[in-house]
């Protein structure tokens, strides 16, 4: 009887889950915007912008290049469709959900992978040259960026005996490992690849309209209507895939465990404060520095890619696995 | 069962045989090759899957070989996982060929059938004699095919340094059989003889270099986008899907079966070196490359590297008896070699369908074909799933096992050995996203965006046995991709008779898992949550959004709409394959390929048009093939001085031979 309500519980906290991600993931976007606005003296849109923006765009009808293929249109769905998963993977107020078992950091990374790759073919498609050179820009830096990504699964492999990111969320809750120097500077390379991944300043601007700085905006620059609005949902929800990504890892306290409802108030409130704090953060961040130039970009992750490098072999050293 | 299967097998080959001289006599006849060779390929693929289900090994002598000694052939596990992969994708080239794509096809068509059954018949070798005999087979009947358009330079010189890298692999090959099992050439004898000290270290040297030439693996990859493109494309694909299997089946069946479990553990050290560099180079290759052929082998160069790292951790493990890891790592290498060699024959079909369809294989002549050749796109879409590693594709199962192979790797131990796998793990990465970057270079230039020629934009979809051939690989690499536990099943009677330890608890009942207790990659529930999130957008969109869609001039950032006489735009400002490898060129290469990039721009008044021309040098021509080829011109101008040498001269040169090689002969004689 305990082995079923348990069961329950945890789908019951995986479905909380998901439709809190999607609920969440524009408001994220509209509170980095107008803690931003705040910064530059600006009042700023409410809080609730892009989520009317959405809306405002489902209502409008597509118009698509006169040689879109139907590449050009599945692509968003394809990508919304990988980030929506990687969303459910990524736990956020509670552990231990039902698809906790699958939530594989390398799968993870894959499936973002798959909507990057989704989104530099739709770029692509179209002939343009603004699509290509965003196309050619995005995929380089992963070049960079899955490198660096790949020594944080590593350290934290090597810590948690497992690529599973609930276990390894579990490892690092309950404290066991204490703090470690490779946990901060992997802290670091990992804060570094989610800037470059999510096309954040100093990599890219996500507000820019000039046709030389984009890099993701360019990829998606003939989308309209309804596949815009996947578009942008997809942002959205990478930004707080990433967000909360970071948050379990290196922020574990007071996450919940999913058959254990009673906790899951507190765990929703700490989620909630979390990402909040890290939005904040990143607002701050991107109005106190300049955009780089793109060819700068590789030295920028090269940067985190040593900090994963220095992180693993100081681990090597200190838990004495030689 | 293996004791039916194996004079079936012998069958199959010596009736493909018989195809080949018949395509030979009468090149009319090429649809009864390739319909023949298609059957029996069918027929092959089907008894190894038998056999392999059904677990067993039989051994059969010939009446004919050496004198005195009998041609062996053997059928084990190992042999039936490579024997499985070369059948189901000679039985898909076979089919594509049917279909003849260019008159100078004819030429290759008694070479095609020899050339799959030379590797069939390597696979089945249990001696020396008869693996060298299928090898160098394999190398010529290879050779053969890729001069069939001989009228271009291009192609002899690539068939000329194809044939000089075959020589030096039979040059490496010989002596490494002969310094194994004292002498004799059957396997078993070279099985109770496993070599030691210096003469395993030799074994191991000449093995690597000999068999990993013609894998392609760094640094002797240089003639493989050269000539594997050069093939017509249903020949391309077995080179790369097939070809470079069969010699990465000679290093296991050499370093894994022959030489024993008791070597030490540096004897992966090689291996993971140089699949590390294969890695790296051929991904970024991949990038620079501008036909679409070459591309392809490029990227055959990265994923052989992979397997080669595979194999490599396999052998630091179990020399340090972590016999699960071992079997984790030969895991991983082997499921590789099983879904790079669908995926790539694939992808080498659909690249002949886009330069039959498109009339070109150059990236810059072609685009638009979506529009044209739907199944074609679609096809090479599944194909680059595979090769960027994408889930719920193949290719990312098989590379999630080797990730997960080095991920574990640095219990071996040992400080410097821990750090160097780190850095092969980030070297990995790496070269993931490199072909990752490929595949949409790639499937965006060639495919997607607007056509760059007339001809291409009146490209024509192939016919319909090519469709099927490539629809079909479409569905095997589905079925890898979802259900990787059963191809990891079919594998796990190879790893067990090389590691003696099996997969236990790594398969588990839903997905592939890196140890018993430990939650693994789930593909199946993956893929059922991408099609489930994929109905749920269709679903909200139906509920919400509005139907339907307009068209219009592409808004390209608000330019003006083309003029009349521009029907597709200008196509030259689409990114083209050049300038999608730039950002890479000016951030990799410069320094991996001395990538060097010259503007020559005209002076002010002068009306003729600016050039920006690449030049790019792989890091082993320099390194390794230029200092050879003066070496040779050297050793030739030596060689020619003594033809001139007076008739005391030669003769005091040849008493000074003779006494050096008798008194070699008696040092070897006291030792």
């Amino acid at each position: 009887m305990n082995i079923v309500i348990s069961a329950l519980l945890r789908l019951l906290a995986q479905g909380l889950h998901i439709a809190l991600m999607l609920a969440v993931a524009p408001l994220l976007v509209g509170l980095i915007r107008l803690v931003k606005a705040r910064l530059l003296g600006r009042r700023g849109p409410p809080l609730v912008q892009p989520w009317r923006d959405l809306l405002r765009l489902m209502r409008k009808q597509p118009v698509l290049a006169d040689n879109a293929s139907i590449v050009f249109c599945a692509a968003p769905a394809v990508s919304l469709a990988a980030i929506v998963v990687a969303a459910a993977l990524v736990p956020s107020f509670a552990l231990g959900m039902t698809l906790g078992p699958v939530s594989d950091l390398l799968v993870i990374a894959g499936l973002l992978a798959l909507a990057r790759c989704a989104t530099a073919l739709a770029g692509m498609d179209v002939g343009t040259a603004f699509g290509g050179i965003g196309a050619s820009r995005d995929m380089t830096f992963s070049v960079y960026a899955e490198p660096a990504l790949l020594l944080v699964i590593f350290t934290l492999a090597m810590l948690a005996g497992s690529t599973n990111l609930d276990l390894i969320a579990a490892v690092l809750r309950d404290g066991a490992l204490g703090l470690r120097v490779s946990l901060g500077l992997v802290l670091v390379a990992i804060l570094t690849v989610a800037v470059a991944e999510n096309g954040r300043i100093p990599v890219d601007n996500p507000a820019t309209h000039l046709e030389l700085t984009m890099v993701h905006e360019a990829m998606t620059l003939e989308y309209s209507g309804r596949n815009l609005a996947m578009v942008e949902a997809g942002k959205a929800l990478k930004l707080l895939v990433w967000l909360s990504l970071i948050g379990t890892i290196f922020c574990p306290f007071g996450t919940a465990m999913a058959d254990n409802p009673l906790f899951w108030p507190l765990g929703l409130l700490l989620w909630v404060a979390k990402i909040s704090f890290l939005a904040v953060a990143l607002a701050v961040f991107e109005s106190v520095v300049a955009k780089m130039r793109v060819f700068r970009v590789p030295e920028f992750l090269g940067v985190a890619l040593l900090f994963g490098l220095l992180a693993a072999v100081l681990l090597f050293v200190s838990t004495g696995m030689t | 069962m293996s004791a039916l299967a194996l004079p079936l097998m012998l069958a199959i080959i010596l009736g493909l045989c018989g195809l080949g001289i018949v395509g030979a006599i009468r090149t009319r006849w090429a649809w009864l090759v390739h319909q023949g060779s298609a059957i029996l390929c069918s027929l092959g693929a089907l008894l190894s899957l038998i056999a392999l289900i059904l677990p067993g090994s039989a051994a059969l002598a010939l009446p004919i070989g050496l004198p005195g000694k009998a041609m062996q052939l053997a059928l084990d596990p190992l042999a039936l996982v490579f024997l499985l992969l070369l059948f189901v994708t000679a039985t898909a080239a076979s089919l594509f060929a049917l279909e003849q794509h260019a008159a100078e096809e004819a030429r290759a068509i008694p070479f095609f059938p020899v050339f799959i059954a030379a590797m069939a018949l390597t696979l089945l070798a249990a001696d020396a004699f008869t693996l060298l005999c299928g090898f160098e087979l394999m190398s010529l009947a290879s050779w053969a095919t890729i001069l069939y358009r001989h009228e271009e330079d291009r192609s002899r010189s690539a068939a000329l340094f194809y044939l000089g890298m075959a020589g030096f692999s039979a040059a490496c090959l010989i002596p490494a059989f002969a310094l194994l099992g004292g002498g004799a050439p059957d396997f078993a004898a070279m099985r109770a003889m496993p070599p030691e000290g210096w003469r395993a270290g030799f074994v191991l040297a000449l093995v690597v270099l000999g068999a990993g030439s013609k894998a392609g693996l760094a640094p002797l990859h240089l003639w493989l986008p050269l000539a594997h493109p050069a093939a017509p494309s249903h020949i391309s694909a077995l080179m790369s899907g097939a070809m470079t299997k069969v010699a990465l089946y000679v290093i296991v069946r050499v370093l894994f079966d022959l030489c024993g479990p008791a070597q030490p553990i540096w004897f992966g050290a090689p291996l993971l070196v140089m699949g590390a560099a294969s890695a790296v180079l051929g991904g970024l290759r991949a990038n620079m490359e501008s036909d679409l052929k070459a591309v392809l082998a490029a990227s055959t160069i990265e994923n052989v590297g992979f397997i080669a790292i595979g194999l490599g951790i396999a052998f630091l493990a179990r020399g340090a008896d972590l016999a699960p890891l071992a079997a984790l790592a030969l895991a991983g290498a082997l499921f590789h070699v099983m879904t790079h060699g669908v995926f790539k024959t694939l992808l080498f079909l659909g690249a002949g369908a886009a330069w039959h369809g498109g009339g070109s294989r150059m990236l810059q002549r072609l685009g638009g074909l979506v529009h044209r050749m739907p199944i074609t796109t679609a096809c090479m879409i599944a194909g680059c799933i595979g090769l960027a590693a994408l889930p719920p594709g193949p290719g990312f199962a098989s590379e999630w096992v080797l990730f997960q192979a080095i991920l574990a790797a640095p219990r071996i131990g040992g400080l410097a050995l821990q750090t160097s796998l780190t850095v092969l793990a980030v070297l990995m990465a790496m070269a993931t996203a490199l072909a990752a970057t490929a595949a949409i270079r790639l499937l965006g230039v060639a495919f997607l965006g607007r056509p760059r020629t007339p001809r291409a934009a009146g490209a024509q979809e192939v016919g319909f046995t090519a469709c099927a051939a490539m629809l079909g690989l479409v569905a095997l690499c589905a079925l890898m991709g979802l259900f990787p536990t059963a191809i990891l099943g079919l594998i796990e009677p190879a790893i067990r008779q090389m590691l003696r330890a099996g997969l236990s608890g790594q398969i588990g009942v839903v997905g592939i898992q890196p140890g018993a207790e430990v939650p693994g990659y789930a593909a199946l529930i993956i893929a059922s949550l991408l099609a489930a999130g994929g109905v749920a957008i269709a679903l909200v969109l139906r509920r919400w959004a509005v139907a339907g869609h307009r068209r219009g001039p592409a808004w390209a950032g608000g330019f003006a709409a083309p003029p009349a006489w521009l029907p597709f735009g200008d196509p030259a400002t689409q990114y083209g394959g050049a300038s999608f490898a730039q950002p890479l060129r000016r951030a990799l290469a410069t320094a991996v390929l001395a990538a060097r990039e010259e503007v020559d721009m005209p002076r002010p008044g002068d009306t003729r048009a600016g050039r920006l021309s690449v030049a790019l040098r792989d890091p082993a021509e320099p390194w390794l093939f230029a200092p050879i080829g003066r070496w040779r011109e050297k050793a030739t101008s030596l060689a020619d001085a003594m033809q001139f040498l007076t008739i005391r001269q030669t003769l005091s040169v040849m008493f000074a031979l003779l006494v050096l090689l008798l008194a070699g002969i008696a040092v070897m004689e006291a030792w």
